[in-house]
């Protein structure tokens, strides 16, 4: 069996070209595949489509996709964090498709489950469901929403082994589950990678099969974006 | 006076009942973990991939891979969970959280709400809004009565874009709180120091005094 493992992000995302689709998991700056969008950026290709539930912020995340307009369309639920976001999109330079949350989660994981679309109650009644099929069940009316996948998917885990299995920790975990099991190539961002036989196959969070590539994170800066605390 | 913001977080409160598993929005909201009594067991959800989520860490306890649904530092009490974002939508939409609590720029007298979006401003986008008012078995909003111009934001029909519809059974506002039934707005408590003919002029959507109609306790 041909090696899933590489030394770096660098090399850990060949193939990657203008215009393709990347699905990338993490929550604000939680969980977010910090090498793997650095690597995204110095390879310069552009026109992109990211799904993620949010953008970064200016200096960090996919905002440093943003800086170099390499994104052209982002899908997510929320963007408040961003002003290069809002002004490329005020501009008209970024196409933005708004989901809901809960939708953009079920959307991903339809698309690594074979799942082509799905009935939901969110968002009917509202601009989220115009121009989509709607139909009653029980009395209720819900709307059609579409899965997506991507070409490319870059989750970020806390323990991985060569195999791909991953390990998250705590709410760093977010997206990254379903990311994991929609791209046509997953790739995995750990911050330790062991190898295989060392992690309970009791306690794995996303099984191997849905990773192609992974290798283990450097300087990971995990930002934190709100940082409250109670004085002791 | 019309009742603080912790004053409107008390009285709501008031409505998390022992065993509840609550999911709390951004602003207001958040403030009501603070006046849930230890005598309640409650489980606080926290979109992101939490159930159990604890108060904020002590300083120098801060931890990058534990946050809430608005980004803060947060940690776990006895019994938590972690999970991922499509589980945790499970939860929301399959009908398992006993009360979302969220604010609100308009809500009117058919239960209908508008929190997302203003057309022409910059839009943040709806986040788990849509999910968690279609999917609570109850929802309460924290808003104020009106809008600094005085205008009322509890309308006859919501103006702004909709974040769900027919979907608030009540409101706690700073000047009282507010059933949404069949027949529109229902008054059943009204800010210490107003008339429930006060509230009344200040709404605009079709609003009844409750029989029953009482000061409120905050």
């Amino acid at each position: 069996m041909a090696s899933k493992v590489y030394s770096n992000a660098a090399s850990a995302i060949h193939g990657v070209k203008d215009n393709m689709t990347f699905l990338v998991g993490g929550f604000g700056l939680c969980g977010i595949p910090e090498n793997c969008i650095q690597a995204l950026k110095e390879s310069g290709v552009k026109g992109l489509t990211c799904v993620s539930n949010n953008a970064g912020v200016d200096d960090f995340g996919l905002g440093l996709l943003l800086q170099t307009r390499q994104i052209k369309k982002m899908v997510s639920s929320y963007v408040g964090e961003n002003a290069t976001f809002e002004k490329q999109f005020m501009s008209g330079e970024l196409e933005l498709e708004f989901c809901p949350q809960g939708t953009l989660a079920e959307r991903l994981r339809a698309g690594g489950a074979g799942i082509p679309a799905f009935y939901t109650p969110t968002g009917v009644g509202t601009k989220i469901a115009e121009g989509k099929e709607a139909r009653d069940f029980n009395g209720r009316t819900f709307i059609l929403e579409k899965a997506i996948t991507g070409d490319f998917a870059f989750v970020k885990a806390w323990k991985g082994d060569k195999f791909g299995n991953l390990i998250f920790r705590k709410t760093a975990r977010n997206f990254n589950p379903m990311v994991a099991t929609a791209g046509k190539i997953t790739i995995a961002e750990v911050e330790e990678l062991v190898e295989v036989g060392e992690l309970d196959p009791d306690q794995i969070h996303t099984p191997g099969v849905y990773v192609q590539r992974i290798f283990q994170g450097q300087n990971h800066q995990k930002r934190i974006e709100q940082r409250t605390v109670q004085k002791k | 006076m019309p009742l603080t913001r912790e004053q409107i977080a008390k009285r709501i409160a008031q409505e998390v009942q022992d065993g509840y598993t609550v999911n709390l929005g951004i602003g207001i909201p958040t403030l009501v973990a603070n006046y849930i009594p230890q005598s309640k067991t409650v489980m606080l959800q926290s979109e992101n991939g939490l159930l159990g989520m604890g108060p904020f860490p002590f300083e120098g306890q801060e931890d990058a891979d534990l946050i809430n649904a608005g980004k803060q530092t947060i940690t776990t009490q006895k019994g938590a969970s972690f999970f991922s974002s499509a589980d945790s939508f499970a939860m929301i939409r399959g009908g398992h959280i006993d009360l979302t609590v969220l604010g609100a720029m308009e809500v009117d007298e058919t239960g209908s709400i508008a929190n997302w979006m203003v057309p022409g401003k910059m839009i943040k986008g709806m986040g788990g809004a849509m999910d968690l008012v279609a999917g609570a078995k109850n929802v309460i909003v924290a808003m104020q009565h009106a809008d600094k111009e005085g205008n009322s934001k509890l309308r006859t029909k919501c103006t702004l874009p909709l974040t769900g519809v027919k979907c608030i059974k009540k409101i706690v506002s700073d000047f009282g709180v507010i059933d949404v039934t069949e027949n529109g707005f229902v008054l059943r408590e009204y800010a210490p120091d107003m008339t429930p003919e006060a509230v009344l002029k200040a709404t605009e959507g079709k609003m009844t005094i409750a029989p029953d109609c009482k000061k409120m306790d905050v």
